[in-house]
């Protein structure tokens, strides 16, 4: 214990007697550590933040939409084709395993009149599963059933942001509008989403059918009833990407494309886009680290700097530690201890700091940040990794000190 | 316990060669008083930094209790000055930082580590025992010395070397220091080699050696 005890306490005295020399040390590297932590608990909680948000939408969600990369390159916009078709999702209900629900929709801007206001809104003739596979939550009312849209009863589910702009406050339940060429009723007011593509709180929900009196739907040239797009759920998210290939390649057939030709549809599942999220974010985190190492690096070499003026101002210490037998390793051991003993102090105070800064941030309300135990592993040991590295250099040069030029230097 | 055959001792200056000590030949017997006397240049620190392991001879066999240390590496010799050899200095080098009993522990540090009792017993040794917690800067140059006299000797080294200890004090404090040094080598058997330039200090040793151009120039029996 003495063994190790020794080396300690001398390493302490040696920067307890230079306190706001080491205390500027220290601060190099607390600045570099909070700002690693800082900043990547920023990134960490941007990217669980993007993830919960598209895990809203359903983690089991697959969308079909129209058109697709052109064999330029060049993406025309989905929905601007017209190829997916009511036959196109029952065909795929049918014949495509591991679906557990299949919800086609159909939209078109209409306008709708509620007492004296007038508004243009998109409204979405959909399915009675389409609830249930977008993982949409009501509000308040109900959702229209499967016999409603057998009947093509005018019922309507408000999104919430539309349900602001038409009736405010007010509850709109059972309220009638007029709607295009029809008069519907509304039923129900769906919870908000948040989310960011394709928001339902902008929407409409009416039953296809009911659309369909309104509004004539077109047709492909095989006589098949045109959607905007078709959602559905996997039963096992497991087998999303299998889900996927299985729909390409039936699709493919029924829309009698050959093997020259490119997709007419674009099939998209959650589970992919949170994937490709996930590395997108975990790239911009890591590249926010890296901008905070580099203060951490300066940090170091803050370290490094007082280790060689501190070698030199001990030139004599060392000479007679040299002459009362400390052998090279004693010296540098004892240099290193000291250096890393800095970069460690300064590691522990760097996390502190930069969790106090993270929560600051996150109260601040704009970003959401996350500090997670690898980001504080991480942190703390490549400090001391610094102050071993920084430390190394001036703690050699001290131990090669001849000791007869050591002890003769004032 | 010293053996010296045929040192020699070249520093390299720039591109010039300068030899201190050419072929210089000196036996020590365990429990000798030894002074080294000579003007300044003559080699006198170049031949105590050999005898207490600091440096390597240029040529020359070099033997310490019998056994040959001239061609030791820097490891080897800081093992044997940690366990063989007690250090006293003109300019007493304690550390500033640390009190007088740290100060002394710091002499068995290197030497298998540090015991609190043996430092305070040798304090009290050289009458220094009701200062142990001052300060370097707090005590005179003849207390200094005495805490760099027990922190030489707290290890129990058979060898002590002494460069010019009193060279630093009034005659008061020399006579002093030079007592304490003549009884523990008196009492403990100590084998002690010390330069100095005054020859009333030289009296107090049974033979003096004097140096002149890197060379042994006369010895004398006191």
């Amino acid at each position: 214990m003495k063994r190790w005890f020794e080396p300690l306490l001398t390493a302490w005295v040696g920067l307890a007697t230079h306190k706001l020399r080491s205390f500027l040390t220290i601060l190099g590297i607390v600045i570099g550590v909070a700002a690693v932590i800082t900043l990547m608990s920023i990134g960490r909680g941007a990217q669980t933040e993007i993830l919960s948000r598209i895990e809203a939408l359903g983690s089991d969600l697959i969308t079909i939409r129209p058109g697709a990369f052109t064999s330029g390159g060049i993406r025309s916009a989905p929905g601007s084709v017209s190829t997916l078709t009511i036959e196109d999702a029952q065909a795929i209900a049918e014949q495509v395993p591991d679906i557990s629900s299949v919800a086609p929709s159909y939209s078109r801007s209409l306008q709708l009149v509620v007492g004296s206001k007038n508004t243009n809104a998109s409204v979405t003739g959909v399915t009675a599963e389409y609830i249930e596979v977008n993982n949409l939550k009501l509000a308040s009312g109900t959702f229209f059933s499967g016999v409603d849209y057998q009947r093509g009863a005018k019922a309507a589910v408000l999104g919430s942001n539309i349900k602001e702009t038409l009736f405010g406050d007010t509850d709109p339940t059972g309220q009638q509008m007029r709607m295009g060429g029809i008069v519907v009723r509304v039923i129900g007011v769906l919870e908000s989403k948040g989310a960011m593509f394709g928001s339902p709180d902008d929407a409409i929900f009416i039953p296809l059918t009911a659309m369909q009196q309104t509004v004539a739907q077109p047709r492909t040239a095989r006589g098949e009833r045109v959607v905007s797009s078709i959602s559905l759920t996997v039963s096992d998210e497991e087998q999303a990407s299998y889900v996927t290939d299985e729909i390409t390649s039936l699709l493919r057939t029924r829309h009698q494309l050959g093997p020259a030709a490119d997709n007419d549809f674009t099939v998209t599942s959650i589970e992919e886009i949170a994937q490709t999220v996930t590395e997108a974010t975990r790239t911009m985190t890591l590249l926010l680290g890296a901008i905070a190492a580099i203060s951490l690096l300066v940090g170091g070499i803050g370290v490094m700097n007082i280790m060689l003026v501190s070698v030199l101002e001990r030139t004599r210490e060392i000479g007679i530690r040299k002459a009362l037998g400390a052998r090279q390793r004693d010296i540098w051991i004892q240099f290193l201890i000291e250096a890393s003993f800095l970069a460690l102090a300064g590691g522990i105070v760097g996390v502190a700091t930069g969790w106090v800064a993270s929560y600051f941030v996150s109260r601040t309300g704009f970003i959401t940040t996350l500090v997670s135990a690898d980001i504080v592993i991480l942190a703390v040991s490549v400090s001391v990794g610094i102050g071993l590295f920084f430390g190394f250099y001036p703690a050699w040069n001290a131990s090669r000190l001849n000791p007869i030029e050591a002890l003769r230097s004032d | 316990m010293i053996q010296l055959q045929d040192i020699t001792k070249v520093y390299a200056m720039g591109k010039r060669e300068l030899t201190v000590l050419r072929g210089v030949n000196l036996h020590v017997k365990r429990g000798e008083l030894v002074a080294i006397m000579g003007p300044s240049g003559s080699g006198k620190s170049t031949m105590l930094n050999l005898i207490g392991c600091l440096d390597n001879p240029t040529s020359g066999r070099y033997y310490l209790e019998d056994k040959e240390v001239s061609r030791l590496n820097g490891g080897e010799l800081a093992q044997i000055r940690s366990r063989k050899i007690g250090f006293v200095f003109q300019s007493f080098n304690l550390l500033p930082r640390l009190s007088a009993l740290a100060n002394v522990e710091l002499g068995m540090r290197y030497a298998g580590g540090s015991n609190r009792k043996r430092a305070m017993e040798a304090l009290d040794m050289v009458g220094l025992s009701e200062r142990a917690s001052h300060r370097p800067t707090e005590l005179s140059g003849g207390e200094q010395q005495r805490v760099a006299i027990a922190r030489a000797l707290v290890k129990n080294p058979p060898l002590i070397l002494a460069d010019e200890p009193t060279g630093n004090l009034d005659s008061h404090s020399g006579e002093e220091i030079m007592s304490i040094l003549t009884s523990l080598h008196a009492e403990r058997g100590i084998t002690l080699v010390m330069i100095t330039h005054e020859a009333d200090i030289a009296r107090y040793c049974q033979r003096v050696i004097h140096l002149k151009d890197g060379q042994i120039e006369s010895e004398e029996k006191v």
